[in-house]
């Protein structure tokens, strides 16, 4: 069952320690069904540095929301990006466009892995989601 | 007598808290933290003696003058060269390219460039664009598939393609290896070969004398010698280097100026073009003087020492593979846990305010070779202490124990 990112946010703000926060954030990752490996193409590739991110950025039509698929060759990439996924999926753009990562990051105490220094590539797929839903509203 | 404790308290930085954690700095590979006399000689430069240098008479701009080519001369006795044999750049990086630069009119496509397979981006795409603009051919030494190299195959490699140029790193910096200098550089010289070294990861830890080593060229980094960053620098055996062509044209390195023509100065002057980074040059100086004032040889014990520790515990850990060559390493130890990407154990090691680097190194190729996509770098320099590596590998603990 995939968290909602309410009960993502509520189990981050009860982990006691740093540790058990990622413990939770690789847990995310890991309950992200995987990417077919066919998919992981390197026009997939979200341009990181290091850890490579692998997305899929679809407009549903009749539903009016944005559909995103990801993965990560990292552990906390991939549950980085389960919660990018989890506060922007099934969103219609203005909706998106009304959400900022950066802020709830900041709540989060995870603002750290959106610096540029990072390289991690969540930046850059949260610039693209928000990009779409700017062409799509 | 070397004194851990008290070159530690020399190094203001190391005493920090990192994630309400003291800091346990092993990225000393990618800058090393500077002693208080680089920091307060930079701070001095700009509150009291500021004043562009070879120009103007007044008493400022002669007093910063005499610093700067002072510190020239600090540096080159630090490596054993004349003082118009050092040029200073904005860093390793900017001295490859002045070489490579400098020697386009020297080769054509009968020219063969000898490069290794576990150079920095730095010593090799300069070289690529060098043998696209000439029609040179580029080839690298044979390499072990455990990442170190063969000497008797180095030789009979150089023997075989007789190269022009040579280009190799003194020591790697993704794995710490040494590289078997002495015998490489003697092949070259058999056939002429100019050479040129990157000291970028090795002049710290070995301090070369250039004249013993006997490299026509060698590139150095003074942010990896406790120097400012935004400076390095280049030896050019004078011949050599007053032979290149000149790189960037501007101020400071004429001779004379018509509209139509112009007289460039000798070696150094005619690579330094424009406003230098004085206050790195002078801050820069200070590092050298630091160096020199403690004992070479305890400080390669003391960081041998440390390194073979550190090495020791990390092979005692189940399932981790080294990289390095741990017989012949400046310090470093590159490495992997498992199948577990290097960015999730540098990401929960920083947690434990543990700074390490991980990822391909800026040298791909060797990354290749090796069958990895990057690994984690532990690299330690003389100011890293026993209870450095101790912390270390506590935290490494901690760490598989939250991915397993």
């Amino acid at each position: 069952m995939i968290k909602t990112f309410k009960e993502i946010a509520q189990s981050l703000d009860n982990a006691s320690a740093w540790q058990q926060k990622y413990r939770e954030i690789m847990l995310l990752g890991k309950q992200l069904p995987a990417m077919p490996e066919v998919l992981k193409t390197d026009d997939a590739l979200v341009p990181g540095c290091e850890s490579k991110v692998w997305m899929y950025l679809d407009f549903d039509l009749e539903e009016n929301t944005l559909v995103i698929v990801g993965d990560s060759d990292t552990r906390i990439v991939k549950g980085l990006l389960a919660i990018v996924l989890a506060l922007y999926n099934g969103l219609t753009p203005e909706q998106v466009i009304n959400t900022n990562a950066f802020a709830e990051f900041q709540r989060l105490g995870l603002i750290q892995h959106l610096s540029p220094s990072r390289g991690n590539g969540i930046k850059a797929m949260v610039e693209r989601i928000q990009t779409m839903a700017q062409q799509k509203s | 007598m070397f004194d851990i404790e008290k070159i530690r308290a020399d190094f203001p930085a190391l005493a920090q808290l990192i994630n309400e954690q003291p800091l346990v700095y092993l990225d000393s590979a990618a800058t090393t933290q500077k002693p208080l006399s680089v920091i307060a000689a930079t701070e001095q430069f700009y509150a009291r003696n500021n004043a562009n240098v070879h120009r103007g008479r007044h008493t400022l701009s002669e007093q910063a003058t005499h610093a700067y080519e002072q510190a020239r001369a600090t540096v080159a006795e630090f490596f054993n060269i004349a003082i118009n044999e050092l040029v200073w750049t904005k860093g390793a990086t900017e001295a490859v390219n002045l070489v490579a630069n400098g020697l386009t009119e020297q080769l054509n496509s009968n020219s063969v460039i000898i490069i290794s397979p576990l150079e920095h981006h730095a010593n090799i795409v300069p070289w690529q664009q060098l043998a696209k603009r000439t029609g040179a051919t580029l080839l690298a030494l044979p390499l072990q598939q455990d990442g170190r190299f063969n000497t008797q195959q180095c030789v009979k490699f150089i023997e075989l393609h007789k190269p022009n140029v040579l280009a190799i790193t003194h020591a790697s910096n993704a794995l710490g290896n040494l590289t078997p200098l002495e015998a490489i550089l003697h092949a070259a010289k058999q056939q002429n070969t100019l050479t040129l070294i990157d000291g970028a990861q090795a002049a710290l830890h070995l301090q070369p004398d250039l004249q013993q080593l006997d490299c026509d060229f060698y590139v150095f980094s003074a942010h990896k010698m406790l120097g400012p960053t935004g400076l390095g620098g280049l030896y050019g055996r004078y011949e050599q280097l007053n032979s290149l062509s000149v790189y960037q044209t501007g101020g400071e390195m004429i001779e004379s100026v018509t509209l139509t023509e112009t007289i460039f100065r000798q070696a150094p002057a005619k690579f330094e073009s424009g406003t230098p980074n004085i206050a790195a040059v002078i801050a820069f100086a200070h590092a050298i003087e630091y160096l020199k004032a403690l004992d070479t040889t305890n400080v390669y014990a003391h960081e041998q020492a440390i390194f073979n520790y550190a090495a020791k515990k990390l092979q005692s850990i189940d399932g981790i593979t080294i990289y390095s060559d741990l017989k012949s390493n400046i310090g470093t130890l590159s490495f992997n846990y498992k199948d577990e990407h290097p960015y999730d154990i540098a990401t929960l090691l920083d947690g434990f305010g543990i700074a390490v680097r991980s990822g391909h190194h800026c040298a791909q190729p060797l990354m290749q070779h090796l069958g990895i996509n990057g690994s984690v770098r532990a690299s330690f320099a003389f100011y890293n202490n026993h209870q450095d590596v101790d912390l270390f590998i506590a935290a490494l603990q901690e760490c598989i124990a939250l991915l397993d």
